[in-house]
């Protein structure tokens, strides 16, 4: 789709993350969204080697769903955050709050910065339920038709991407079996049942073309890393985990909220398509250079787009693409090596990066790829989002 | 015809933007933005023309004519208690053919019986003392 950017991305591996840190996932955690939120975050501020005292920076995003980073900083007993910043985002945001961070260094506003998610995603806020039913705004073209839900909304994207290209519920069906594997052998997810193709058919009907096992996990957890020089990543605890690249866009018609998408050109396309220059030409790679790949998804299409709009396979060949096993741990592009938000949990895509960077690390036990350098994350689904490239 | 207290859906709330359309509505009236300027054909409504930047758009009616550019059938119900009766029911993106899209229901067919590019024509519905909304139908 072309550029969007007039400069690009100029801090090639000058960052690193150099730190990581997670709740337990849960479906009801009994816990405040702040307790969830300080404690992942203390536990990143530790795996990095670090005190409170060393952090200077701390970015979160929510749908007012969660804590504030003033409030974090003040339970961690930051002495002094010269960056404290919410973005009022959903799972784009996911890898922007990252590349905000380095930006903020860059910019002489902090050291060494926190991000974080934190959610009751299950217990409290739900965000695949229901919206406001006063419909304002953008909603009053959409909620009066019962059109109200984020499965609802991203079902009409996938029935396009259907018109388009074809798709079988088995190809849906295939990621979610695929990420279940994965899970299987994670002691963090949430679902580690094995999963059959047979299940999955089997599973209920929400919304067509999704069935349940279409539809990412409600979680209650947080996840958190740190964020900070190479310079100053050298002397630290753990090997640091280069940012090579990122970007985030959309294209010209990203709507008047999050769900708004009845101005997007086309609709079996999503911001991935917008986004795949300026990210391979931040990182001066392309998408064969790519070891593992954590990719959005809180719907199974989300990733067959990603892998399209990426530039991994042509446009509508992720189903066989996918279908020929290229994305399972042993193919040639390991994908939501975790489980993914559809058995993993959903941290609104934070986990992701978590993953990644075990992997990068080769922290990942029984799921780890062989090997991995770089890696893929994503976040973001329908008109809008973001992705880096880490390395080891 | 019920009440606003009795009908439990999302209820559009008109504002300096939509107020002609919803207004148009309750005439039986499906108006879309107009660009005097360029020629644009704009849904949703904005101060602005989204082509050529243009402000003072005009309204002008639509045909009404449309095809089904998407579509989804919901069957389950959220919140429950609002569409347990309604499910399973169609919500689509309609493109009118004035080159506008707009999210409706299709109604007056089974929800297998909608296809890609299946034609639509609007109809009108008055669920509250104050609300009409436009929905499509085979056409
Ligand atoms: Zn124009
Ligand atoms: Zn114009």
């Amino acid at each position: 789709m072309g550029s969007a950017r007039k400069s690009a991305y100029a801090l090639k591996d000058k960052y690193a993350i150099v730190g990581i840190g997670t709740t337990d996932y849960s479906a009801n955690s009994g816990r405040t969204v702040r307790a969830l939120a300080i404690e992942a975050s203390a536990n990143a501020i530790a795996d990095a080697g670090l005190k409170p005292a060393d952090i200077d920076g701390i970015v979160s995003y929510n749908f007012n769903d969660s804590a504030p980073a003033i409030a974090v900083a003040t339970g961690l007993e930051i002495p002094n955050a010269g960056y404290a910043v919410d973005f009022l985002a959903g799972g784009n945001a996911a890898n922007l709050i990252v590349l905000s961070a380095v930006a903020a260094i860059e910019a002489g506003l902090a050291d060494t910065v926190v991000c974080y998610r934190a959610m009751n995603g299950r217990s409290g806020f739900r965000l695949g339920g229901g919206r406001e039913f006063r419909a304002l705004g953008p909603t009053q073209f959409t909620a009066p038709f019962g059109w109200i839900t984020y499965p609802q909304a991203m079902a009409m994207w996938c029935r396009r991407y259907q018109v388009e290209y074809g798709l079988t519920p088995e190809q849906l069906g295939n990621v979610a079996v695929t990420l279940r594997e994965n899970a299987v052998l994670n002691p963090r997810a949430m679902q580690r049942k094995p999963m059959s193709m047979d299940d999955y058919l089997a599973s209920r009907m929400i919304v067509d073309p999704f069935r349940l096992y279409d539809i990412c996990l409600e979680t209650d957890g947080a996840c958190a890393v740190v964020v900070t020089t190479a310079e100053r990543a050298k002397d630290m605890k753990q090997k640091p985990v280069y940012i090579m690249g990122g970007a985030y866009g959309g294209g010209p018609q990203q709507g008047d909220d999050l769900f708004d998408c009845i101005r997007w050109p086309d609709h079996s396309k999503n911001y991935s398509h917008y986004i795949a220059e300026d990210l391979w030409r931040s990182a001066g790679i392309g998408p064969g250079d790519v070891d593992v790949a954590e990719i959005y998804d809180c719907f199974t299409y989300s990733i067959l787009m990603q892998l399209e709009g990426l530039g991994f396979c042509g446009l509508g060949e992720s189903g066989s693409y996918i279908a020929d096993g290229h994305i399972r741990r042993d193919g040639k592009l390991p994908v939501n090596t975790h489980g993914g938000l559809l058995s993993e949990g959903y941290i609104h895509g934070f986990n992701h990066v978590i993953e990644a960077v075990e992997q990068l690390r080769g922290q990942s036990g029984p799921r780890q790829v062989a090997d991995a350098e770089i890696a893929l994350t994503t976040a973001g689904a329908m008109t809008c989002g973001s992705a880096m490239i880490l390395r080891r | 015809m019920s009440s606003v207290e009795s009908y439990e859906k999302p209820i559009p709330v008109p504002d300096p933007d939509s107020a002609p359309f919803w207004a148009g509505c309750r005439e039986s009236r499906l108006l879309i933005q107009h660009c005097e300027d360029c020629g644009h054909n704009q849904f949703p409504p904005s101060n602005l023309c989204a082509h050529c930047g243009a402000g003072g758009l005009s309204w002008k009616q639509a045909s009404g004519a449309g095809k089904v550019f998407s579509w989804i059938v919901v069957r389950h119900p959220v919140p429950k208690p609002v569409y347990a009766q309604d499910v399973p029911y169609v919500v689509a993106l309609v493109e009118l053919a004035e080159g506008v899209r707009m999210p409706s229901n299709i109604i007056g067919c089974s929800p297998e019986d909608v296809v890609a590019d299946m034609p639509v024509k609007v109809t009108f519905k008055q669920v509250t003392d104050e609300v009409v909304l436009p929905l499509f139908e085979p056409a």
